[in-house]
């Protein structure tokens, strides 16, 4: 089974720089209701796309967490962003239906 | 879940849209003992991301997000499954209808309920589109965190872009609402509180160009000078400027709409065709007023037609 990784300012370089399959990793708050609604949906992606991509998260509300959201210029949440190599390939802004969102990333991840 | 092409169950009623309609309708629909379904990809819908609910009786202060988690409980309590996906098509066929689904899956109704209300308005100008995430935002409740002691400008004259503007104040430095009448259209209540605050300044009559910057939003650029410039320097805008229907099911099944493109319904909530009901900010009911509790109001009033209609 496979899960969301929680992602702090002390994991985010091995899990998500160093990482070898791509990662999305969601840069999120409590206080974002598009958020919170969108937290349901990729667990269930983290499972149906296990294998293929890994699943993260980073709450920028969180002080410690700041300077990473600073750094890729997080200026509207939900904001998912695909990294391959250690590198954004891909954005997503805003909430997204879980049929389509698949579909999106699944495209990115061939 | 698993896909497949044949109807996976007959439905007296599938209920497209999570907002306050649809979940009114199936609250109700559940004490009519009414089969049904809800599909709906956003729980609450627009209401969702309202940063405070503050006019709808019995509650005097609640986020957006967790009324729209009470009236998706509301629903659920009663059992009714809510499938977070949209609806491709909808087709009627020997007075049965035929909704095909984003996630494959395909329902059979008797009647349905068409609650999709509206998606947002773009501006349509310069700038947009490309400073997306970088500037450009729908969803002060989401983002105003990001622009503390910074300068805003909101676009748009309704209560949602009042609200906005109130609540982005309390955040940033300086507000800018732009709007392109001579009034704002909000509530009484929501101007006052804009006259008062000194972090608010309206400027009226005028419209947005552009939105500039190297790679994020730097300046917006207006149709006429203000204050001696046409640019005001901002670091962030904010688009509330209404919405428009959700009007394809409306056109698939040839519906009668007005000319704003809004579902015509009669007063029990019917629409022009047999066996299909509209609620919601979709419709042009409750004399357009397009409130969380005329939604609420619609959507009930549907289910007791609609329980009516099956009882014959």
């Amino acid at each position: 089974m496979s899960k969301v990784i929680v992602l702090t300012s002390e994991n985010f370089e091995k899990e998500v720089l160093q990482a070898e399959l791509p990662v999305l990793v969601d840069f999120w708050a409590p206080w974002c209701g598009p958020c919170r609604m969108m937290a349901p949906v990729l667990d269930e992606l983290a499972e149906e796309l296990a294998g293929k991509v890994v699943i993260a998260k980073l709450d920028v509300e969180d002080a410690s967490n700041q300077a990473i959201a600073g750094q890729y210029q997080i200026q509207s949440i939900p904001n998912m962003k695909l990294f391959k190599k250690g590198q954004v390939a891909k954005d997503f802004v805003g909430f997204r239906p879980k049929d389509a969102f698949k579909s999106e990333l699944e495209a990115e991840i061939q | 879940m698993e896909n497949k092409n044949e109807p996976e169950k007959n439905y007296d009623l599938v209920i497209v849209g999570a907002g306050p309609a649809g979940l009114t309708a199936s609250i109700y629909a559940s004490r009519y003992g009414v089969a049904h379904i809800i599909v709906g990809s956003l729980l609450g819908g627009q209401i969702s991301e309202t940063h405070l609910i503050d006019n709808y009786p019995g509650i005097e202060d609640a986020t957006g997000f967790d009324f729209s988690q009470k009236l998706g409980h509301h629903a659920q309590k009663y059992g009714t499954e809510i499938i977070p996906t949209t609806v491709k098509t909808i087709t009627k066929e020997n007075n049965l209808f035929e909704l095909k689904l984003d996630n494959g899956n395909i329902l059979e109704a008797k009647t349905i309920l068409l609650a999709t209300g509206t998606k947002r308005r773009k501006l349509s100008v310069k700038g947009e589109e490309e400073f997306l995430g970088k500037g450009v935002s729908h969803c002060a409740t989401c983002d105003g965190f990001f622009y503390r002691n910074k300068t805003i400008a909101v676009i748009g004259g309704s209560d949602s872009a009042a609200g906005a503007t109130v609540y982005l104040a309390d955040i940033a430095e300086k507000v800018y609402l732009i709007y392109r009448k001579d009034q704002l259209r909000c509530e009484p209540y929501w101007q006052k509180l804009i006259e008062k605050n000194s972090k608010i300044e309206v400027v009226y009559n005028t419209n947005l160009k552009e939105i500039s910057g190297q790679v994020k939003v730097e300046k917006v650029v207006l149709d006429k000078k203000y204050k001696d410039s046409d640019e005001i320097a901002v670091d962030g805008v904010f688009i509330e400027i209404g919405s428009d229907p959700n009007v394809d099911f409306a056109r698939d099944l040839q519906l009668e709409i007005d000319e704003k493109n809004y579902i015509k319904i009669q007063a029990d909530s019917a629409t022009s065709i047999s066996g299909v009901w509209a609620a919601g900010d979709i419709t042009n009911g409750s004399d357009k007023f397009r409130q969380v509790i005329t939604a609420a109001a619609e959507g009930a009033i549907a289910a007791r037609s609609i329980f009516n209609y099956l009882k014959k």
